[in-house]
């Protein structure tokens, strides 16, 4: 039986290996990036961060080994266990936690720190797998089927925001992508981007004007409709949804002001315009443009970036550390980079397909989601196409937080497709 | 259905992917922007300042040089000093000095090193090193300061300053950046494209906080500094400044020439002022003061102020009038039928008796054939003639036009011609009548003390000369400006020059220079008399020595000194013999003229009449001594 059988046989490879190579160009980026020119640091010096971003590789495969060798149906059978350890330990940290860079989320063990709020994205996509894998669930027809999810989500974003971690509460956007795969209407995204659209056309654009070329729309569909269905009743909808549409464009101001905090604020506008603010909210998307664009085709050599070398990239080794590949090995290295990730995440996609339980496609969309969504913000935002949210790239960025949590949660993934031929299908 | 899903869903990954691989590829490939942005981020451009080239005299004698001068910096942020009190003692500054040179440090940046102590001397620098290695933050950064071995050679050598604002903004090609420095006058600004050196530069990393990281790219295309180009001059450094000290208390000039090379042995310009005070961290305030000075010691004499040279042109008119044929050696005249008045002295039958006792209706004679020569029945077509023909010799010793020596801004003088006339008289409406002044040095003739100088160096080769100039070699090849190589010709042929030379020697044996002649030494000399309508005349006297192979060619002028013998004879004599014989053998005349005050003379402008001597007498400018443990506050 399956038991039998050496998992090296049946583990995807495939994504092992992506995930072996984006650990290693990490690790050496991350050197590249607390490199120090006078002080000739050494790779494997645990003082500093590329050698205890190694310690935590060590750490990481020891992990996955451990993953590896129990049994796959431990972590559905526990699902809800490990979700109410995860809260447990958000509750926790908000009392007991270290402040670190103004968010009390870290909890220190020694020399090192631990982020709870990393692993609540394992806790809540095993809850969401777990929930979806009763075949009785439908996400296309029931309401009230949503309120479960959306309360496994909304108790630790809660948690999080409380913490003062915002990036790693926007994370939990990602599972838009498994709602969407599991039955969710499609215009519940579509309106999530109608409505991220009309927020920055309102911040660019007179809102007069925007509301007149609304109304414009809405005149030519209600005018083309009938030509085109020859259904009747649309033209009360379309009246409705360009009616809300002009709503949310003059509610814009009030979401930016009132909602936002101060920093956010700046966030989004310096996305629009780096230069209004360039020493402040705007430095860091300038430079690390500059350290991106300085790369040229095939970057500077490896420690050889003047930008992240000096420190005008700020987070280099965590958030940034996009831009020390981008400047050393440039339009070459950010290519693999993206075309890595983009392989990695395509092939998750395709492992969570090919799954016959439920519990297991669910949770393989959860992967994926949650990876593609580090993936798009941190890459977005060092070459300034999404505004700059604090959350690291996976299995790039220096942390053991975030490189176990994404190690953890890639390798469940891949524990339950090796037992794939041997599992049922259930849903 | 909802598998067809997954393809939306990759089509939206695979999108975004997509996305970022072309907008990469715009930054990265396409947008070249962000690679020049990174560079001026990261990448800066030290200039590095070589030393200037160094200046040295006849004999191998430094005369200009430069002397390492320590700035102290200071970054505020590493700064730990806990007993200001020692610290302020160590470096001889008050508390509250301490406080605001912090204070202005800081305030450009906390982590960039700051001028804190600027030109601290060696000496300070020796006695202060060892105590600042207590202090973090402190560092020293070397660099010069122009440095002279005698107070002498002050306008001459010129001076060196920071770059004006007209001066930068003027030059050709950008080469001087602000706060740099420049050669301002003298051989220091003639010279100043060789001795400035070449700079060097390296391309060093900094970091966001402008912190030095080490060199760009292991300094492969930093350049080395080279040191400006050494000058030799053919300045004799113990003549000039026994020159110098014969012409304290006197305002004029001594120009002395080695006549076979043109080459410069001495050039005082006086009062002078110790060039040193122009070199220190006190520039502004020494500039200033000298610039008020109503004595005008920055005004360079012998190339700039201008003389009617008297008598001593007595000596060219004698060379025309040979060369033209209209007088012959044994030519004698009379004091009959002449305008002009005469002393009282023996009869002058020939040129050298003419010349030696200086007779003025002698020249006025000698004058009027030399402008009468050209047979024209009119008088004032005959003047006019003569006069052009006249100029055109003259020209020919240098006068009336800029010799070209290597000094900024040479006065031209004058050397009037017909047109020159012309303008005041009208076309033939003047004839020799009107500028037979002309004759004896006077009337509307200028010179300047350097062209006398090359006037005796003319006759002293007896007919030609080199350009006079100060610098001969340039740089370890010893290079040569090959304009001072040309000889120019006068055009009076040699044995003319006999009859003039005898009475210059006969001048100073036993005519208007007898009293300063020299035991051992023929000198031959020419005395002037420089009418001045302000006061006392002032006292001019050319010569040259040996008569038999001249070494020294010199000219003397001494203002409000009187006449040529009083004053020029004997300090040229003295320099002439300082230099040709290393001693002096007449004490009593060297004691005489060392002493002696033609300054309190002098009548300022704005004064009426002349003061007495204590009010005007001046002091030279006494070089304040730089006091190095002052703090100077400097604006960065």
């Amino acid at each position: 039986m399956a038991e039998n059988k050496p998992i090296t046989k049946n583990v995807d490879w495939v994504v092992v290996l992506i995930y072996i190579a984006c650990l290693g160009i990490g690790w050496v980026n991350i050197f590249a990036a607390v490199y120090n020119p006078e002080v000739h640091t050494s790779m494997f010096d645990l003082s500093n961060n590329a050698g205890k971003q190694l310690m935590w590789i060590g750490t990481a495969a020891l992990l996955v080994v451990c993953i590896l060798v129990i049994d796959y149906k431990f972590y559905e059978t526990f699902s809800f266990i490990i979700y109410a350890i995860i809260i447990l330990l958000l509750i926790m940290v908000l009392f007991a936690g270290s402040n670190i860079n103004g968010s009390r989320s870290w909890i220190k063990i020694g020399a090192f720190s631990l982020q709870p709020a990393e692993f609540s994205k394992l806790a809540v996509s095993l809850a969401i797998s777990k929930y979806l894998s009763d075949p009785a669930i439908s996400l296309s027809r029931k309401l009230k089927d949503y309120y479960p999810i959306l309360g496994i989500i909304a108790l630790p974003a809660f948690l999080i925001l409380l913490s003062n971690e915002t990036g790693s509460m926007l994370v939990f956007a990602s599972f838009a992508i498994v709602l969407y795969r599991e039955g969710m209407p499609g215009f519940i995204p579509a309106i999530g981007m109608v409505m991220a659209a009309l927020l920055i056309i309102t911040l660019l654009f007179v809102k007069w004007y925007i509301a007149a070329a609304i109304i414009v729309i809405a005149g030519l569909v209600i005018w083309l409709m009938p030509v085109m269905t020859r259904r009747r009743g649309g033209l009360w909808a379309t009246i409705i949804v360009a009616f809300v549409m002009i709503g949310i464009v003059f509610g814009v101001d009030f979401f930016m002001n009132n909602v936002l905090q101060k920093h956010q604020r700046g966030r989004i506008m310096v996305l629009l315009d780096p230069d209004s603010d360039p020493r402040g909210i705007g430095w860091n998307v300038i430079q690390s443009k500059i350290a991106i664009g300085s790369g040229g085709f095939l970057g500077k050599g490896f420690l050889q970036g003047t930008q992240t070398k000096f420190d005008f990239v700020p987070e280099q080794s965590t958030d940034f550390i996009f831009c020390t590949v981008g400047e050393e090995h440039g339009f070459a290295g950010t290519a693999v980079v993206v075309i890595l990730f983009i392989s990695l995440i395509s092939r998750l996609v395709i492992l969570a397909e090919r799954q016959r339980s439920r519990f297991a496609r669910v949770y393989g969309y959860c992967v994926a989601g949650i990876i593609f969504f580090h993936f798009m913000v941190n890459v977005g935002m060092t070459i300034g196409l999404m505004p700059v949210i604090g959350i690291p790239l996976p299995f790039f960025s220096y942390g053991g937080s975030s490189l176990w949590s994404f190690s953890i949660l890639l390798f469940i993934f891949l524990k339950i497709d090796a037992q794939r031929p041997f599992t049922l299908s259930r849903g | 259905m909802l598998e067809n899903r997954r393809f939306v869903i990759i089509g939206f990954i695979a999108l975004v992917g997509l996305m970022y691989l072309l907008r990469l590829f715009y930054l990265q490939v396409l947008d070249e922007s962000y690679s020049i942005e990174s560079s001026s981020n990261s990448i800066k451009r030290v200039i590095e300042i070589p030393f200037r080239g160094q200046i040295y005299d006849r004999t191998g004698k430094l005369i200009v040089y430069n002397t390492p001068v320590y700035d102290l910096l200071v970054t505020p942020y590493k700064a730990r000093v806990d007993d200001t009190l020692r610290f302020c003692q160590v470096l001889g500054i008050e508390r509250h000095d301490f406080d605001s040179l912090m204070a202005a440090a800081s305030a450009y940046s906390r982590v960039k090193p700051s001028l804190f102590l600027r030109q601290l001397s060696k000496e300070d620098f020796a006695s202060i090193q060892d105590v600042m290695v207590d202090y973090s933050g402190f560092e020293f950064a070397k660099s010069s300061l122009r440095t002279y071995t005698a107070p002498t050679l002050a306008n001459t050598l010129g001076y060196v300053s920071e770059i004006t604002k007209s001066q930068l903004e003027k030059q050709e090609e950008t080469y001087y950046r602000q706060s740099d420095y420049i050669g301002q006058s003298g051989v220091e600004k003639i010279y100043e494209n060789e001795l400035r050196g070449k700079r060097g530069t390296k391309f060093v990393m900094q970091n966001v906080a402008g912190v030095y990281k080490g060199p760009w790219k292991n300094g492969e295309l930093d350049t080395m500094a080279v040191a400006g180009e050494n000058l030799y001059s053919g300045i004799d450094l113990e003549v000039q400044q026994y020159a110098d000290s014969l012409m304290v208390n006197k305002v004029g000039s001594v120009v002395a020439i080695e006549p076979k090379t043109g080459r410069i042995i001495a050039i005082v310009s006086a009062p002078t002022y110790d060039p040193n005070i122009l070199a220190s961290r006190y520039f502004s305030k020494n500039f200033a003061a000298l610039a008020r000075n109503p004595y005008k010691p920055l005004f360079n004499r012998p190339v700039m102020a201008s003389y009617r040279p008297g008598s001593t042109f007595k000596l060219i008119q004698a060379l025309i009038g040979l060369q033209e044929g209209v007088i012959t050696p044994g030519s004698g005249f009379t004091h009959a039928n002449c305008p002009m008045h005469c002393h009282n002295h023996p009869a002058t039958g020939t040129v050298a008796l003419g010349v030696m006792h200086s007779c003025n209706p002698y020249f006025y004679n000698v004058f009027r054939r030399i402008i009468y020569k050209n047979n024209i029945k009119n008088t004032f077509r005959a003047s006019a003639v003569g006069l052009d023909n006249w100029h055109d010799r003259i020209s020919k010793f240098g006068i009336g036009q800029r010799l070209g020596i290597d000094l900024p801004s040479e006065y031209k003088g004058n050397l009037p011609n017909k047109k020159y006339y012309d303008r005041f008289y009208g076309e033939y409406r003047w004839k020799f009548s009107n500028i037979y002044s002309l004759s004896i040095g006077e009337g509307e003739l200028l010179i300047t003390p350097l062209k006398m100088a090359n006037v005796a160096a003319i006759i002293a080769n007896r007919g030609y000369f080199y350009t006079p100039h100060v610098i001969h070699g340039i740089g370890d090849k010893k290079s040569v400006n090959p304009d001072y190589l040309i000889r120019h010709d006068t055009g009076v042929e040699s044995h003319n020059f006999d009859p003039v030379i005898e009475g210059m020697v006969g001048a100073v044996e036993g005519g208007t220079a007898r009293r300063s002649r020299v035991e051992g030494i023929t000198i031959a000399g020419k005395t002037g008399t420089s009418q001045n309508k302000r006061g006392d005349d002032s006292s001019i006297f050319i010569a040259f020595a040996p008569v038999d192979d001249p070494k020294i060619a010199i000219a003397v002028f001494v203002e409000y000194a009187g006449a040529g013998g009083s004053a020029a004879a004997p300090i040229a004599n003295l320099v002439v013999e300082k230099f040709l014989a290393r001693k002096i053998t007449n004490k009593a005349l060297e004691e005489r003229m060392l002493k002696a005050d033609f300054m309190s003379k002098v009548i300022l402008p704005g004064v009426k009449k002349p003061a007495t001597a204590d009010s005007t007498k001046k002091k030279p400018v006494t070089p304040a001594k730089p006091v190095v443990n002052k703090p100077v506050a400097i604006n960065n």
